[in-house]
């Protein structure tokens, strides 16, 4: 019987064409490719004149700088940088923090909600009171503390490989334990994030693995004598990839916007670094009766909002397509 | 009834114990003290120091002693605010986040559900498409941007509102429409979707085969139903809204209890932090608790058990 090690798919059928009808959600996607694609590539392209610090602070959009001659198209800051230069670095933050982040809550709330809902009975009750007990802790809090602690920890763990690898004279692990070192808080974020938001993502899989478990050809491959690993790889796991797609889709603005909550609180990014959220603080802070800076503030909330905007469109788009459970 | 409330009582504790535990734990193995700060006495002074706030011993000794005055209901004395007790300054400081956390709650149930009800009922019509859009723009755009614009536009450009600060009525309006617009847009997502589901329903269709009319099909049956998610999704934003928003509070100004979360951190407080997780846990059981008895109350099929 190789049939009956295919998995069938049982997701509502034609979920792609959904998808592809779904106007704002094509959209968006189309938005948010040319979006990742300029952030990654342009910061490239730009002459260094640009994007060093100058003494053109506070330039207006649309003006010449008097010595480089640039122009600045979204005005400059504080501290005579191009406003736009720091919106694409911003962006590669923001939404590299997004994707790694939501990624690695993927990995942790899948694998958790595949074992508990697979094996059920005791182990699925006590994994889900621990799920319970976690949405009661005040998440926002633990995320702020998990930095604290992290933050320490790695670096004097960066420092302590930077060492050592002076003594044995590899100058490359050096060099690059050196360059990690300013990156050390995004990455201790993106962990933090991670470890935090996975609890949503473990609920939703659990309960359709509860539902995928009974089926008959997970019957059929346990009476062919399949271990439990490879069914939950093979069998299970393929029936849930469209519901995973949807929710990363769906945590990625999550974690984007608590990134930039910290940011903006000014506990995430540090400068030189950038993210949407910290531009934001900068641009809040700008704000007065007298003399506003409005578009350090305008420019980051415009990009943030929409790139937040498309990212909700598509994953409702494809919520709406792949999961059984929402309402159309 | 009576099991109900013990279990629920005893969850409660367990919950709280975690919470707890976890945040004293994290917080003292930060590296830094509280009193790293100010001048460095000699090592009896310290030590003499330490002792005054029970910060001696292991990390194992202080936590023990802490559980046990937490048992006692004393939440000891912040090391930050010394001549303070943590329940001082929580109570000195969430009057007014209760305040305006009060108001965005009932902004965000009332107008949540009405717009979320009138979606449903005009359902694929240009006012469910502009109701569904502005949610998701509500959701998309973060208070931290929303709150600086409501600033800039009401207080700087148009002159109608105080820009920040407390004391008067106008004061609270800016905040509280910053910090409830996303839940209000949360909350008619929710309506909307519930009651799309129980318009499809079967005893809805006997209902209006009796003869009721739509609007009467809807008061006395569906929203009874439709309202249940909703109500499940308000007792922890009920709890979230009361104890403080970090960024509202620090845009316009305001001292409230979210500042304490931040604050408490890099203080190197344990008890002020840990004082304000208890008070968070507490409210978010209390309101839980307060959903499971409404869902009694809506729906009569429910019994209160677990």
């Amino acid at each position: 019987m190789p049939e009956a090690g295919k998995a069938p798919f049982i997701s509502r059928p034609g979920g792609w064409a959904i998808v592809r009808g779904n106007r704002p959600a094509m959209v968006s996607l189309i938005v948010l490719g040319v979006l990742v694609l300029i952030a990654f590539s342009l910061p490239f392209a730009l002459p260094e004149e640009l994007k060093a610090t100058s003494s053109g602070t506070f330039l207006p959009p649309f003006t010449r700088d008097a010595e480089t001659g640039h122009m600045h198209y979204c005005g400059t800051d504080k501290n005579g940088q191009d406003l736009f230069y720091r919106l694409l670095t911003g962006a590669q933050v923001s939404l590299g923090v997004g994707i790694v982040g939501a990624f690695l809550s993927l990995i942790v709330g899948t694998a958790y909600g595949m074992i508990s809902g697979y094996f059920g009975g005791r182990v699925d009750a006590f994994m889900m009171r621990a799920v319970d007990m976690l949405y009661a802790i005040p998440r926002i809090l633990f995320i702020m503390i998990f930095i604290a602690v992290f933050d320490d920890v790695f670096k004097d763990w960066l420092d302590g490989a930077r060492l050592w690898a002076q003594e044995a004279g590899w100058r490359s692990a050096e060099e690059g334990a050196r360059a990690l070192m300013p990156y050390s808080k995004v990455l201790v974020m993106i962990i933090s994030l991670g470890v935090v938001e996975w609890l949503t993502m473990a609920r939703i899989i659990r309960g359709q693995v509860l539902v995928l478990r009974e089926m008959a050809f997970v019957t059929a491959s346990r009476a062919m004598g399949q271990s439990g690993w490879v069914i939950l790889r093979r069998h299970l796991l393929p029936n849930l990839s469209t519901i995973i797609l949807t929710y990363l889709t769906l945590t990625i603005p999550a974690v984007i916007l608590d990134e930039s909550f910290l940011s903006f609180l000014g506990l995430g990014i540090e400068d030189p670094a950038a993210s949407w959220g910290s531009l934001l603080k900068d641009g809040a802070q700008t704000i007065n009766p007298l003399d506003s800076k409005w578009w350090l503030l305008a420019f980051p909330a415009i990009a943030m909002s929409v790139s937040l905007l498309a990212l909700n469109f598509l994953g409702d788009g494809l919520r709406d397509a792949f999961d059984p459970k929402s309402t159309d | 009834m009576a099991a109900f409330l013990l279990r629920r009582f005893l969850a409660s504790i367990v919950v709280l114990f975690f919470a707890v535990s976890l945040t004293f734990l994290l917080t003292r193995s930060l590296r830094g003290g509280p009193f790293d700060k100010e001048k460095q006495g000699s090592a009896q002074v310290q030590e003499a120091i330490a002792a005054k706030y029970k910060l001696n011993g292991t990390l194992w000794q202080q936590y023990g002693a802490y559980l046990n005055d937490l048992a006692h209901l004393d939440l000891r004395v912040s090391t930050r605010y010394r001549d303070w007790t943590v329940a001082e300054v929580l109570g000195q400081k969430l009057t007014s986040s209760l305040l305006l956390g009060g108001i965005a709650f009932v902004i965000a149930s009332i107008f949540g559900v009405l717009i979320g009800a009138v979606a449903a009922m005009r359902r694929d019509r240009w006012i469910d498409w502009g109701a569904m859009f502005g949610a998701l723009l509500a959701i998309s755009i973060p208070s931290f941007i929303t709150g600086p614009l409501l600033v800039a536009v009401f207080g700087l450009w148009l002159g109608w509102l105080p820009i920040g600060g407390w004391g008067s009525v106008e004061h609270l309006i800016l905040p509280s429409i910053c910090l409830a617009a996303p839940y209000v847009a949360y909350v008619a997502r929710l309506m909307r979707n519930s009651l799309l589901d129980v318009l499809k329903s079967d005893f809805l269709r006997t209902a209006r085969a009796k003869g009721l009319g739509e609007a009467q099909a809807l008061a006395r049956h569906a929203m009874k139903v439709a309202i249940l998610p909703v109500v499940t999704y308000l007792g922890p934003l009920a709890a979230h809204l009361l104890t403080g928003s970090m960024v509202v509070e620090s845009v316009f100004n305001i001292s409230g209890a979210g500042s304490i979360f931040v604050n408490a951190i890099q203080n190197r407080d344990p008890f002020l932090l840990c004082g304000a997780v208890v008070v968070y846990c507490v409210l978010l059981v209390f309101f839980n608790f307060i959903v499971d008895v409404l869902y009694s109350v809506l729906d009569k099929r429910i019994r209160l058990y677990a």
